[in-house]
C-alpha cells in the first residue's frame, strides 16, 4: 500500500516536472490566441529564453537576474512577431515559424560566440539555478503518513517555477474573465471590429496581449535551461512548444482545461520513461523509441478529432485592416 | 429643382431654441483620386428624426465615418450641440454623444447582451462592478424606452432584430444623444422593422437625434422629419419629408427621372425547366440548411424566393448551381437528373443551358483582380470561339466584352478596365450580360441589385423580364421583397431551409408574405391584432 502511494507520488512528481513549461507555454499561447493572433513561436521565445536565462546566470550567478533577462529577452521576441503580424498585417503562421527558425539558429551561434563550447553555455552554478524549495515543516512532517508523503513528497520540494507555473493558472483564469482587459482580450480575437468601434486600439490590446505571452514563455525557458537543468543545450525545447500549442487547442483555448491537458501530456511523458525497458508478456520489451512517441501521436490522434470541435476565437490569424 | 440645396433655416419636429445637433460644414473626403464627399454641409436639428439617402457610393457612409471618427476629414468642420468639435476617433465621437449602430453589428458573438453592452464603456479594472452597474442601466433603458432584450442572453443565440436593439443599447449606455444608423433594416423582416421604428419614435420622443441612413425611400417617408440627398459625394438636395414625394427623391438620387414600377406582361409558362425533388443540402455540422425543399420552374416564368437572408437561400442557389453537392433528393435540368449519386458540377450544369448570377458577385461572380474582359467570359472561357490554338484569343475575347458593353450599358464601356474598378451596379451588369447572352433556357439569379444603384436596378429588372418573354425559366432568389414582388410570377417563401409558402405573384402583399418570412402565419388570413406579437 504505502509502497503504491509512493509510485504514485513519484510518477506525480515527474508529471509535475513535465508539465511545467507547457502550462506555461500553454497559458501564455492562450493570452496570444485569445487576442486574436497565432503563436507558432512559443517553441522559440521559449529556447531564446532559456539561452538567455543560462547565459546571464552563468555570468552573474543570480537565478532571479537570469529570469528577468529571460522575460525581457522573450517579450521582445514576441514584439517583433507583433511587429509584423500587428502593425504590418503580415501572415502570423509565416512569421512564427521564422521566429522558431531564427531561435534555432541564433542560440548556437550565439553560444559558440560567447562560450566556445559547441553551442552549449557552460554549467551554471547551484547560486545560478532555481533549487527545489522545502515548503515549512516538510521534514517534520514526512513521517507521517499519507499526509505527509503528499505533503513532503509531492506539494513540497519543487522549485520556485513550478510554483509560479500552477500559479499563472488561476492568474490567467482571473485576468481573462474577471477584469476588463480580459473581456477586451477575448473581445478582439472574436470580433476586432467591436472593439475598435467601441473606441479602443486593437492593435495596442494585442501588443498587450503577445507581452504577457512574451513573458510567460520566458519564464518557460529559464524553467527548462536553468532549474529543470544547469544548462543551455542546442534544441532543448524538443518540442515542448509544440506540445503546449496543441494542449492549448485541446482546452479549447480555456486555461483550466489547458493546464489538465499539458498534465495529460506530462503524465504520459513520466510513464513513458517508467516504461522503458518493461517487458510487455507477448510482446517483448517496448522499443524506447516507441514510448518516446507516444504523446506526439496522441497530438495528432487528439487534434484529429478525438477532443470534438474546437472552435478557434474566430477573428484568429487575420489581420485587423479598418474597411475603407 | 433638381440639383439645389435648399437652406430652410426653420424645420419641423425640431426644438429651435436649442442649437442643431449636427452641424457639418464644408466637409472634404479623399480616397486617392476618389472624392468621396466634397463640401458637404448638413444641419440636423437636435430631437428629429433625420434621413440621409443616396445611391451607393454617393458618400452616405464616409460622411457618417468622418463623424463617428473613423476617418478624418481633409477639410472642413464638425459642430455638436453648437459647439466645435473635433473627433479624430470613436473615442472622441462617444465622448460627444454620438452612437452608431452599423450596418454589420459590432457584436461579439461569443458574449452575452451585458458583455456586448458594457465592452469599451467598464467601470472600472474589474469586472464585478461594471456588471452591477450595466445591469442596473439596462433595466433603466427598458424601462425608459422599452428597449427589452435578456442581458444574460449569448448573442449568438438571438436574431437580428434583437440584436439591433442591442447595438442601439450599446449607444445609449455609452451616453449617446444622436444616433446613427446605417441601412438598418436591411437584414429585417417588414414586421422588425416596424418595431425598430417604434423604438426609433420613443427615443425620438426623449430627446434623441437620430439619423437614418438607407436606401429605401418608403421608410425615409414613414419615419423621418427631415431628408438629405446626397449624389456623387455632394449634398445636391434637402427636403421637409412631409413636403416631398418618394419620386422626387429618387429623381434627386439619380439625376434623372426613373420609372418607378417596370412594365410586364403576364407570365405565359410552357413546359417545366427546372425540377427540384425532396432537395436537401447539409453543413459540415449535419445542419439540414436546404430542408426537402422541392418545387418547378417553367419556361416563360419568374420563381421569386423570398425570406429573410440565411434561411437556406445562399445554399439552395449554390447547390442548384453545381457548386456544393446534394445530401438527399433530385434536381431535374430537362433531361439530366441530379442525386446525391450523380453529382454535377458547375461547368456541366452551364452546358446544360443553365447560367447562374451568384449572389455575390465581387466572391462567385468574378475576379476582381482580372480585367473586364477576363471577367466577362469566365465559365464560357472553354469556349472554341474564344480559343487560337492552345490559348485564348485576347482580341476575340475583348471584342466579345466591348459588344455585351455596349448592349447591357457597362459603363465605362472599356474591357481592358480592371474589374475591381468597376462600380457594382456596372460589375453586375458585365456578369449579367455574360450569362443572359447565350439565352440560357434556365436563369438561375441571387440577389441580383444587392448593392446597384437605382438606375441600374430598373434596367437588370427589364433585362430578367425580357429573358423570361423570350421563353426562359429564371429563379429569382432576393432579400429584397420589394423586388420579389416586382418580378415574380410565383413567390415561394423560405424559412430554415424549408419552403413554407408559396403566393401568386400578383396576388402577394408585403405584410402577408413579411409574416411568412418570420413563419408566423397559423392560418392564411391573420387578424391585425395577432400580427403585432407574432413577428417577435
Amino acid at each position: 500500500m504505502e509502497e503504491a502511494f509512493v509510485f504514485i507520488t513519484l510518477t506525480a512528481n515527474a508529471t509535475v516536472r513535465v508539465a511545467t513549461p507547457l502550462i506555461l507555454c500553454a497559458m501564455a499561447g492562450l493570452f496570444s490566441e485569445r487576442s486574436g493572433i497565432i503563436d507558432i513561436s512559443l517553441e522559440g521565445k521559449m529556447l531564446g529564453g532559456a539561452f538567455i536565462a543560462a547565459s546571464v546566470s552563468y555570468s552573474t550567478d543570480s537565478a532571479w537576474l537570469g529570469l528577468m533577462a529571460a522575460i525581457l529577452f522573450s517579450m521582445m521576441l514576441a514584439m517583433l512577431h507583433g511587429f509584423a503580424c500587428i502593425t504590418h498585417n503580415g501572415n502570423q503562421v509565416v512569421s512564427g515559424v521564422a521566429l522558431n527558425m531564427l531561435m534555432s539558429g541564433l542560440t548556437v551561434v550565439m553560444g559558440i560566440a560567447w562560450f566556445s563550447r559547441g553551442g552549449q553555455t557552460p554549467g551554471v552554478s547551484p547560486d545560478g539555478r532555481f533549487l527545489p524549495i522545502n515548503l515549512p515543516f516538510a521534514e517534520a512532517l514526512s513521517d507521517v503518513p499519507i499526509i505527509g508523503t503528499l505533503y513532503s513528497g509531492f506539494l513540497s520540494g519543487h522549485n520556485a517555477l513550478v510554483y509560479l507555473a500552477f500559479l499563472a493558472v488561476p492568474a490567467t483564469w482571473w485576468v481573462v474573465y474577471r477584469t476588463r482587459f480580459g473581456l477586451r482580450l477575448r473581445a478582439v480575437g472574436e470580433n476586432p471590429h467591436a472593439v475598435d468601434t467601441a473606441g479602443i486600439s486593437v492593435a495596442w490590446l494585442r501588443y498587450r496581449g503577445l507581452l504577457i505571452c512574451g513573458g510567460l514563455t520566458g519564464v518557460a525557458g529559464t524553467y527548462l535551461s536553468i532549474a529543470q537543468n544547469a544548462s543551455f543545450v542546442r534544441e532543448m525545447s524538443a518540442g515542448q512548444g509544440y506540445i503546449a500549442l496543441a494542449a492549448m487547442i485541446f482546452g479549447k483555448w480555456r486555461p483550466v482545461p489547458a493546464m489538465l491537458a499539458c498534465l495529460m501530456f506530462g503524465l504520459l511523458d513520466a510513464v513513458a520513461i517508467r516504461l522503458q525497458g518493461v517487458v510487455v508478456p507477448g510482446i517483448g520489451e517496448v522499443p524506447v523509441q516507441l514510448i518516446q512517441a507516444l504523446p506526439y501521436v496522441l497530438t495528432v490522434v487528439l487534434l484529429a478529432g478525438f477532443i470534438g470541435k474546437s472552435v478557434a476565437p474566430k477573428a484568429i490569424g487575420v489581420p485587423y485592416v479598418k474597411e475603407r | 429643382m433638381t440639383s439645389s440645396t435648399d437652406d430652410t433655416g426653420v424645420q419641423p419636429g425640431g426644438n429651435n431654441s436649442l442649437p442643431a445637433a449636427i452641424e457639418l460644414q464644408g466637409i472634404s473626403k479623399a480616397f486617392g483620386l476618389v472624392q468621396a464627399n466634397k463640401d458637404v454641409s448638413i444641419k440636423v436639428e437636435a430631437g428629429t428624426i433625420h434621413g440621409i439617402v443616396g445611391e451607393n457610393g454617393a458618400g452616405k457612409s464616409t460622411l457618417m465615418s468622418i463623424l463617428y471618427g473613423f476617418y478624418e476629414a481633409d477639410a472642413g468642420t464638425i459642430q455638436i450641440d453648437g459647439k466645435h468639435v473635433q473627433i479624430k476617433n470613436s473615442n472622441d465621437a462617444i465622448a460627444s454623444g454620438i452612437g452608431m449602430v452599423h450596418q454589420h453589428f459590432m457584436l461579439v458573438d461569443t458574449f452575452t447582451v451585458l458583455e456586448n453592452v458594457m465592452m469599451g464603456a467598464e467601470s472600472g479594472a474589474l469586472l464585478r462592478d461594471s456588471v452591477i452597474a450595466a445591469r442596473a442601466e439596462l433595466e433603466r433603458l427598458e424601462k425608459e424606452y422599452g428597449l427589452h432584450v435578456d442581458p444574460d442572453a449569448l448573442a449568438s443565440e438571438l436574431p437580428v432584430g434583437q440584436l439591433q436593439r442591442v447595438e442601439i443599447l450599446k449607444a445609449l449606455y455609452r451616453g449617446a444623444r444622436i444616433l446613427i444608423l446605417d441601412e438598418p433594416t436591411g437584414v429585417l423582416t417588414p414586421q422588425e422593422a416596424e418595431q425598430l421604428f417604434r423604438i426609433l419614435g420613443a427615443l425620438k420622443d426623449q430627446g434623441v437625434t437620430i439619423v437614418l441612413i438607407t436606401h429605401k425611400l418608403r421608410e425615409i417617408m414613414d419615419v423621418t422629419d427631415n431628408v438629405e440627398v446626397m449624389r456623387h459625394g455632394k449634398m445636391v438636395a434637402h427636403r421637409v419629408t412631409s413636403e416631398t414625394n418618394k419620386e422626387e427623391l429618387a429623381e434627386l438620387m439619380v439625376g434623372r427621372k426613373i420609372r418607378a414600377d417596370i412594365q410586364k406582361e403576364d407570365a405565359n409558362p410552357g413546359a417545366t425547366a427546372l425540377v427540384v425533388e425532396g432537395l436537401t443540402v447539409r453543413d459540415s455540422y449535419g445542419i439540414a440548411k436546404v430542408d426537402n425543399v422541392s418545387f418547378q420552374v417553367k419556361t416563360g416564368e419568374i420563381v421569386g424566393i423570398a425570406g429573410v437572408s440565411g434561411n437556406g437561400q445562399s445554399e439552395l442557389l449554390e447547390a442548384l448551381s453545381g457548386i456544393t453537392a446534394l445530401d438527399e433528393g433530385r434536381i431535374s435540368y430537362g433531361d439530366r437528373d441530379v442525386t446525391p449519386t450523380a453529382p454535377v458540377n458547375p461547368e456541366e450544369v452551364r452546358k446544360l443551358g443553365v447560367a447562374h448570377v451568384p449572389e455575390d458577385r465581387q466572391k462567385l461572380g468574378m475576379v476582381t483582380d482580372f480585367s473586364a474582359w477576363e471577367s466577362a467570359i469566365l465559365g464560357y472561357h472553354r469556349d472554341d470561339a474564344f480559343q487560337k490554338g492552345l490559348f485564348l484569343d485576347p482580341a476575340t475575347v475583348k471584342a466579345h466584352c466591348a459588344s455585351l458593353m455596349d448592349r447591357f450599358d457597362v459603363r465605362p464601356p472599356t474591357p481592358e478596365i480592371k474589374s475591381a474598378n468597376f462600380s457594382g451596379g456596372n460589375q453586375q451588369k458585365l456578369i449579367l450580360a455574360r450569362e443572359i447572352d447565350r439565352n440560357p433556357k434556365v436563369l438561375l439569379v441571387g440577389q441580383p441589385t444587392r448593392g446597384v444603384d437605382i438606375g441600374a436596378i430598373e434596367f437588370i429588372h427589364r433585362q430578367l423580364v425580357d429573358l423570361r418573354d423570350k421563353g426562359g425559366a429564371v429563379l429569382l432568389i432576393s432579400v429584397e421583397l420589394e423586388e420579389v414582388m416586382t418580378l415574380a410570377d410565383r413567390i415561394l417563401v423560405m424559412f430554415e431551409g424549408r419552403i413554407v409558402a408559396e403566393v401568386a405573384g400578383d396576388k402577394a402583399d408585403e405584410k402577408t408574405l413579411g409574416l411568412m418570412m418570420a413563419n408566423a402565419m397559423t392560418e392564411p388570413e391573420m387578424s391585425d391584432e395577432q400580427t403585432d406579437g407574432a413577428s417577435a
